[in-house]
Formats: C-alpha cells, sequence, structure tokens
C-alpha cells in the first residue's frame, strides 16, 4: 500500500526558534488522522510545510510517493493536498456559489476563461450545489461572504477546499471559535467526508478527535512526541502529561 | 573627480535631510504620505518670503523654516493624518495627494509658478581648493549641517527614551498603550519632527535644488527611493540610500547628461526586484 | 427573493443567479442610449464629451488592475503615454489610420505591461507603488530625452491622422472624435462585461480579497495577475492612443504623474471594482473639473485635492452607502435590486 502523505526528516526554524523538528509522518490513503498539540506546538507551521505556504529548512514532502517539495502551493492542490485555515480565510465579497465555483472551475481547467460566463460549460454548477448542500449551504448561497454567519463561513471554509477534490485534505481546527452547540455539525460534517480522501484533522477538544480518528500524532514544541492508535495515546501517560493536563488549565 | 564626488555627497545628505521623516512615517509608522514633499516646499518658501519680504538673513531663516513646517505637520496630523493611520494604502495614497494638489494650488497662488531664488550670504558663496578637491562653500555648509543632524537623529532614535518609546509604539501600540507610552503624542512629535526637518531640508535644498510649486511632486520619486531602497529596520539604510542616490545623480548629471534621471530610475527598480524591502533591510525578514 | 425561485431546484437556482448578475438593467441600456444619442446634440461640447469617453476608458483600464486585481498603481499613465506617443509617432511618420493605430498603440502598451507585470507581482503595497511609479518616470524621462523621436518637452508635432474607417474624418466640432472614442469605450465594456462574470474575473477578485487563500484552492494567482495586469496596458495604451488621435498632438504631459493620480481619483470618485465606476468617476471629475475651472481657472487642482481628501476622510464606503441611498430613493427598483443580492 502506497502511503498517501509522507513527510521525512522535516525541519523549519524561525531565526532561533525551531518550529518543526523533525517531522516524519506516514499516513495511507484514507487514513483518519489527528494531529493534536498544545498552543505553539507548531502544528499550523506544519500544514503551512505540507502545502508550500512556507519554505522547510530542511525535509522531504512526498504526496503519493512523489517528492513536491519544490511545487507551488497551487501547484499542490492541483496534485491534490488541499487545507482549511485555522482562522476564515475567505473572499468577503464573493457568494458562496462563487467561492466554491472558483474552486470548481480551476480543477475542470476553465479557471482562465475569461470569454464565457461562470458555469455555462460543463458540469460547474452541479459539482457546486453538491457541496455546497453537503454543508448544508444552499440555502444563503446568493449572499456575499461577508454578510454569512460565522457557523455558515466556518462551513464554507471547509466546503471550498473539498470542492478541489482533494486527496488529502489538512483540516486546521475546523471547529475553532464555533460555539459548543454548532461544533457538532461541523465534525459531523467533516466525519461524513469521502472514505477515499486522506484527511488530517488539528483538533483541541479531545472527545471530538477520540471520536473522529484512527491514529493520532502528538506534536509538541515542534516534534513528534508520540503516535499511535486512539487507545494508545488515551493510555499514554506523557500525553497527558504535557497537553490533557495543559489543556485543563 | 573628487569633486563631483563631494558635490553628490552634498546633494545626498541634503535628501537624507528631507527624507528621513518620511523613513520613520512610511518605514516605522507604515503611512504612505506622498505629501511630504510639501513639507520641504513650505520650508523653502518660508526661507523665501522671509528674506525677500522682511529681510531677514538667510541662516537666521532656517530654524523659522524648520518650526513652521513643523508647526504645520503637527496641526496636520492632529486634525487629519491620525484618522487615516489604520487605513488602507490606496486611502492613505488618495488622501495625501490630495494635500499634495492642494498645497501646489495653494503655493501657485500665493507666490506664483515662477521659480524661486535664494541669494545665499557671501561667506557661503564660491569655492575654494582643498588638496585638489574643488570644493563650494555651500556644499561643506550643507555637509556639516546635515551630518550633524544625522547623527543627531540617529542617537536620538537609538539612544534616547524618546526613542525606545517610538519603536515600542509602532512594534505594537496596544502594548505600547498598556506600557503608559502615549502613542498619539509620541506619533504626533515624531511626525512634526518629520515635518520640520523636511521644511528645513527644503530652505537649505532651494539653492540647489530649485524651488516652484512644483517641487512635492518633482522630489517626490527621490524621497520615496531614498526610504524604499534604504529599508525601513533603521535610519542608517535610508543615511547611505540618500549618499548613493545623490552620487548617483549628480554624476550621471555630469558624466551623461543625455540620459538624465534615467540611471536613478533604472536602478532603483533593479534594487526593488532584486531586494523588495529594500537594499539594507536585514535579511530574514 | 420570492417563493417561486425557492422552489426551484439548487442547480437551477444556482444558474439564476449568476445569469442575473450578468443580466443587462435598463439603467445601462438607457446609459448606452443616451450616451450614442448626444451625437447629435449639444455638438459644442463634443470634444468634451470625447475627453471624458477617453478618460473613462483609462479609468476602467485601471479598474482592472486596482478595482478587480487590488494593484495599487501609481504609475499607469506609462501605458496611456506610451499608446499617445505611439499612434503620434505613427501618424507623423505617415500611418495615419486611426484603427490600425489603436491596435499598435495596444500592443506596444501590452508589451510594456507584460514585462512590467513581473515586477509587479511581488511585494508589498509600496514596492508596487515605487515600481510602478518609477516605471512611469522612466518612460517619461525617455521620451523627454529622446527628442529626435518624440520632440522631447516641446510635444509631437505634425501628425496627420487619416479618417475612421477610411470614411469619416475628424471635424473641428469633434463629433467624430466622441462617436469613435464612444464606441471604442463601449466594445470595450462588453468585453469586460463578459469577462468579469467570467472564471477569470471572479478569480481576480478573489486574488484581491484573499490571495493566500486564492492560492489555497487552486488558482494560479501569478498567472492571472500577469493576464490582467498586461490587459490594463493594452486598454490604458488604446486609450492614451485614442487621445492623441482625437486631438492631433502627444506631449510629455500624457506621461506626467498627474495623469496617473488623476486617473486614480477618477476611479475612486465613481467607485473601484465595479465596471461602471470609471465611467461615472470620469463624468462627474471632468464636469466638476470644468466648472471649477470656470470659476477660478488656474487653481482647480486646489479643489480637486480638497476633494479628494474630503472623500477619503468621509470614508469611501460610507459616501458609497449615502449615495446608494439615494439613488435607492430616486429609482425604487435599483433598491430591489441591491437588496436582492
Ligand atoms: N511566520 C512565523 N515567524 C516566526 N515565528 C512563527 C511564524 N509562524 C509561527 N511561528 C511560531 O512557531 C510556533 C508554532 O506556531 P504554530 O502556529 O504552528 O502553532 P500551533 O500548534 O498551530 O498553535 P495553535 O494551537 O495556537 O494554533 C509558535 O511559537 C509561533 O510563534
Ligand atoms: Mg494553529
Amino acid at each position: 500500500m502506497t502511503l498517501a502523505l509522507e513527510t521525512r526528516g522535516l525541519m523549519k526554524s524561525f531565526g532561533g526558534l525551531i518550529a518543526t523538528n523533525d517531522v516524519s509522518l506516514q499516513l495511507p490513503k484514507g487514513a483518519r488522522h489527528a494531529l493534536i498539540g498544545p498552543n505553539g506546538a507548531g502544528k499550523t507551521t506544519l500544514i503551512n510545510l505540507l502545502t508550500g505556504v512556507l519554505a522547510p529548512t530542511s525535509g522531504e514532502i512526498l504526496l503519493d510517493g512523489r517528492d513536491i517539495g519544490s511545487l507551488g502551493v497551487e501547484q499542490r492542490v492541483g496534485l491534490g493536498l488541499t487545507r482549511t485555515f485555522q482562522i476564515n480565510q475567505l473572499f468577503p465579497d464573493l457568494t458562496a456559489i462563487e467561492t466554491v465555483a472558483l474552486a470548481v472551475s480551476e480543477r475542470q481547467g476553465r479557471g482562465g476563461d475569461w470569454w464565457r460566463r461562470v458555469g455555462t460549460k460543463g458540469p460547474v454548477l452541479e459539482e457546486v450545489i453538491e457541496v455546497l448542500d453537503r454543508f448544508d449551504l444552499t440555502d444563503r448561497m446568493t449572499e456575499q461572504t461577508r454578510y454569512l454567519p460565522y457557523g455558515k463561513q466556518r462551513l464554507l471554509e471547509i466546503a471550498v477546499a473539498l470542492a478541489t477534490k482533494p486527496r488529502v485534505l489538512l483540516l486546521d481546527e475546523p471547529a475553532a471559535g464555533v460555539p459548543e452547540g454548532e461544533r457538532e455539525e461541523i465534525l459531523n460534517a467533516v466525519a461524513d467526508l469521502p472514505k477515499d480522501v486522506t484527511v488530517v484533522l488539528i483538533e483541541h477538544d479531545m472527545d471530538l478527535v477520540f471520536r473522529f480518528a484512527e491514529s493520532i500524532s502528538v506534536l509538541v514544541a515542534g516534534a513528534v512526541l508520540t503516535e499511535g492508535t486512539v487507545a494508545e495515546i488515551k493510555a499514554d501517560p506523557r500525553v497527558k502529561a504535557v497537553y490533557l493536563g495543559e489543556g485543563e488549565v | 573627480m573628487l569633486t563631483i564626488l563631494f558635490d553628490g555627497i552634498s546633494t545626498g545628505m541634503l535628501l537624507f535631510v528631507l527624507a528621513c521623516g518620511l523613513a520613520v512615517t512610511l518605514g516605522l509608522m507604515n503611512f504612505v504620505n506622498l505629501a511630504h514633499g510639501a513639507f520641504a516646499m513650505v520650508g523653502g518658501y518660508v526661507t523665501v518670503i522671509a528674506m525677500q519680504r522682511f529681510g531677514v538673513p538667510f541662516l537666521a531663516t532656517l530654524p523659522l523654516a524648520f518650526l513652521i513646517a513643523a508647526a504645520i505637520g503637527l496641526v496636520l496630523e492632529r486634525t487629519l493624518y491620525v484618522h487615516l493611520y489604520g487605513r488602507s494604502h490606496l486611502d492613505q495614497v488618495m488622501f495625501s495627494i490630495g494635500l499634495v494638489f492642494m498645497a501646489m494650488a495653494g503655493m501657485d497662488w500665493f507666490m506664483g509658478s515662477s521659480p524661486q531664488n535664494v541669494i545665499l550670504p557671501e561667506a557661503l558663496k564660491g569655492r575654494f581648493d582643498f588638496a585638489g578637491i574643488g570644493i563650494g562653500r555651500y556644499r561643506l555648509f550643507l555637509v556639516v549641517i546635515c551630518g550633524i543632524l544625522a547623527v543627531a537623529l540617529q542617537l536620538t532614535l537609538s539612544k534616547t527614551r524618546f526613542g525606545s518609546r517610538l519603536r515600542a509604539a509602532v512594534d505594537d501600540q496596544r502594548v505600547a498603550r498598556g506600557l503608559g507610552i502615549r502613542v498619539q503624542t509620541i506619533f504626533a512629535a515624531t511626525f512634526a519632527v518629520g515635518s520640520g526637518l523636511a521644511g528645513l531640508g527644503g530652505a537649505l535644498g532651494a539653492e540647489i535644488l530649485g524651488l516652484d510649486p512644483s517641487f512635492p511632486v518633482k522630489y517626490m520619486v527621490f524621497f520615496l527611493i531614498v526610504v524604499t531602497v534604504g529599508g525601513t529596520s533603521s535610519i542608517v539604510g535610508p543615511f547611505l540610500a540618500a549618499l548613493m542616490l545623490g552620487i548617483a545623480d549628480v554624476g550621471s548629471k555630469y558624466y551623461v547628461p543625455e540620459l538624465g534621471s534615467f540611471v536613478i530610475y533604472a536602478v532603483m527598480i533593479a534594487v526593488l526586484i532584486v531586494r523588495p524591502n529594500g537594499l539594507f533591510a536585514r535579511p530574514g525578514r | 427573493m420570492t417563493d417561486i425561485t425557492s422552489s426551484l431546484p439548487p442547480v437551477a437556482r444556482a444558474g439564476r443567479f449568476l445569469a442575473g448578475e450578468a443580466r443587462w438593467s435598463w439603467l445601462e441600456i438607457g446609459f448606452w442610449v443616451v450616451a450614442f444619442g448626444l451625437a447629435f446634440f449639444f455638438r459644442s461640447n463634443h470634444l468634451l464629451f470625447a475627453e471624458i469617453a477617453i478618460l473613462a476608458l483609462f479609468a476602467v483600464s485601471l479598474d482592472i488592475i486596482l478595482g478587480y486585481a487590488g494593484i495599487v498603481s501609481l504609475g499607469h499613465a506609462a501605458f496611456f503615454g506610451l499608446g499617445a506617443y505611439t499612434v503620434g509617432i505613427m501618424a507623423r511618420s505617415g500611418w495615419g489610420d486611426p484603427l490600425t493605430g489603436l491596435a499598435a498603440a495596444g500592443v506596444t502598451a501590452g508589451i510594456l505591461g507584460f514585462f512590467t507585470s513581473f515586477l509587479v507581482l511581488r511585494g508589498s503595497d509600496l514596492t508596487r507603488l515605487m515600481i510602478t511609479l518609477g516605471v512611469a518616470s522612466l518612460l517619461h524621462e525617455t521620451a523627454n530625452k529622446l527628442d529626435w523621436l518624440t520632440g522631447g518637452a516641446d510635444g509631437l508635432q505634425g501628425m496627420m491622422v487619416g479618417p475612421v474607417l477610411g470614411r469619416f474624418s475628424f471635424d473641428l466640432y469633434g463629433t467624430t472624435a466622441y462617436v469613435y472614442a464612444l464606441s471604442v469605450l463601449f466594445v470595450v465594456v462588453l468585453g469586460l462585461r463578459i469577462l468579469v462574470h467570467s472564471p477569470f474575473g471572479h478569480a481576480l477578485r478573489a486574488i484581491r480579497d484573499n490571495p493566500l487563500r486564492a492560492r489555497a484552492i487552486g488558482i494560479p494567482v501569478n498567472r492571472r495577475l500577469i493576464a490582467a495586469y498586461t490587459l490594463a496596458a493594452v486598454i490604458a495604451g488604446i486609450a492614451g492612443a485614442l487621445l492623441a488621435q482625437t486631438s492631433g498632438f502627444a506631449s510629455l504631459d500624457v506621461l506626467e504623474f498627474h495623469r496617473s493620480a488623476d486617473v486614480m481619483l477618477v476611479l475612486v470618485i465613481g467607485g473601484s471594482g465595479r465596471l461602471y465606476g470609471g465611467i461615472l468617476g470620469a463624468i462627474v471629475f471632468r464636469f466638476a473639473q470644468d466648472a471649477i475651472s470656470t470659476i477660478t481657472p488656474q487653481y482647480w487642482q486646489f479643489w480637486i485635492g480638497m476633494g479628494l481628501v474630503i472623500l477619503v476622510l468621509a470614508g469611501r464606503d460610507r459616501l458609497e452607502t449615502v449615495g446608494r441611498k439615494i439613488v435607492g430613493r430616486a429609482l425604487p427598483w435599483i433598491a430591489n435590486k441591491e437588496a436582492a443580492r
């Protein structure tokens, strides 16, 4: 079985601070993996490295066995590596339809078309609606994103990522800032993602992590402290000490 | 050859005094103030008016040029600029272009569009020979005055409490406020001093750069070059950039007059392509 | 939103929404009818109208990069001026046909735009400002120094511009000039109407709003920006060419800083990021300029500057909301359309 995503000895330092320290991950196709660790552990930095927002100091990144280290952000998306953001990164002036249609058009190779209206060629709108429907966004799809409530924006954040049809999807705290009652909806949407998509979830709420993930990596001070199944991580006293203990504070 | 180098250095130091206020507002406070040259123009005209209408001697007009430009800067900062600190760069650009237009048309109305002359005192006229270099007395005067100002500025920013407070305020306004630093006062004072220095520069430079109502636009590119090429991490960068600019300007006008300012613009573009954050920016940021 | 639309299947609703966004409004149709109709009235003003159409075209070209793609440029006059000098030099050397002249101007400006676009891709707003300003200054200085070619500070004398389409020669009133410039503007707007509702146009807005995210959903940001910048340069070049052809003259003035600043002002007055913003702005700006200069001929720049300061201080967004409310009261159906969004 080939690995969907693999890193070898990934390092990143900001001046003196080592934000990612010798991280080697191996994710098989279809994995449901969680990445946990206290604030400032380097989780978001790791995602920035994987997606090409930041260049690693050293180390390799392989997608489906192919070294993607020299590719730009959008090229990696083209190969099926997509992320969401911890803090919403949306297009305030565009509607949900337009936002998702962007990703769909781009993936269908029509992103540079300037001579025809969006959605008048190819199965663009069908796909847009399929994605919006999955996240229950169709009823407000003609409103500009800036007017959507925060919870809906959070869903759109995932929807637009999914519209790129990723093979590996990196979710950076998809429920961040969402009130308790609405988190369920978002995490359900995450759990319902297609089975062949490899998903990496960053999340601080342990209950949600344990329910969603099959395997977990614990990141502390940039390095992988330990990895294992949910049961193993639950039982690991070190994890409790560095993370759960601190998480309660 | 060395004479040209010396002329270049003196022009460069003059440009530094003109632009250093902008280095702080644009470089540190991240405010795109295209109207900086207007303060310099005001200083220049203060000197002209004081000399022509009131017979004030040249040297005595210099402090006046500083004070009046600083006062105008202070008033404008408190009433207008203060509303635009957090706004988009486009807003800041439009706003300061508006001010430039007003200043240019206003000065045209007051003083007419013809270039103004500053009559230097006898003691500053002429040249003398020193070790084979022809040194203009006024040029030497510029180098001395501007050199003193540059050193004083550097010391103020790096050694005094005011300097450290300014840096703190620029770094993070909220934290600085929390520490009890009066951010608004600091910004206003900085802006006023920067405008005042521009005014002084305008007065000193009227002889060399010329003075007419189009001054703010004519030299806008030069001031911006000093700041962007010099980078914004210290006052030393703009100083070196100003020196280079002065030498390149004087040199190219002497050796290749057919190219005019072409060289300078081309070099600036090249520098910004290679180092978008300026020639002297610290690497890694 | 009525019940009829909400009962449609979502795909149809989405299609209808996107089609609705791109539909011709009555206001728009009315505008063009009136604009072309003016060719038969107010003959003594046709030169002014032609100038407005040209300024509008220039502003529309800036809108592509500033309003849609979010690049602040202080040197858009570079392309305008290059276009003007291109047709000017052609016309002086005997090639006076207007339309091929426009095409040539578009090509030269486009080439300059393409190569300089790489310079504005990277860097902050400030570096972009400097680079665009630098390129324009460079061109200005070049035109100034190459006086054997451009006439230097005296301007380009002796342009012989032929009749449009071989039939309509430029008349003293400027009627031909007006219809010609307006037609070019119309054709460009027709094209851009399609473009702004295309995937490419949406991608530009996305890049303006959030380039980081645009990349993260697979949009090749640099390629889109290069295309947009080049296109804007082509249109600006055409606008400059129109000015040179209709006035029979090109001088350093077409490359001055104030041109870049004015066009930005025009766009901001009319509202950036909307197709008709540049046109509205050009009308308001030019009439204001005319009105003010009849009162104080020399110092109109002062009042323009003051208008700009007030505009920014009062807040462009706020003024826009106010403006829209006023329009909305007068024409209730516009308000309905806005509310439906
Ligand atoms: N661009 C940067 N420059 C300098 N330091 C950075 C940069 N980005 C992140 N860091 C530092 O790297 C460390 C890891 O940050 P990161 O955002 O990856 O943490 P995280 O695990 O995502 O935390 P959180 O749970 O709060 O989201 C932090 O100390 C942060 O300050
Ligand atoms: Mg994080």
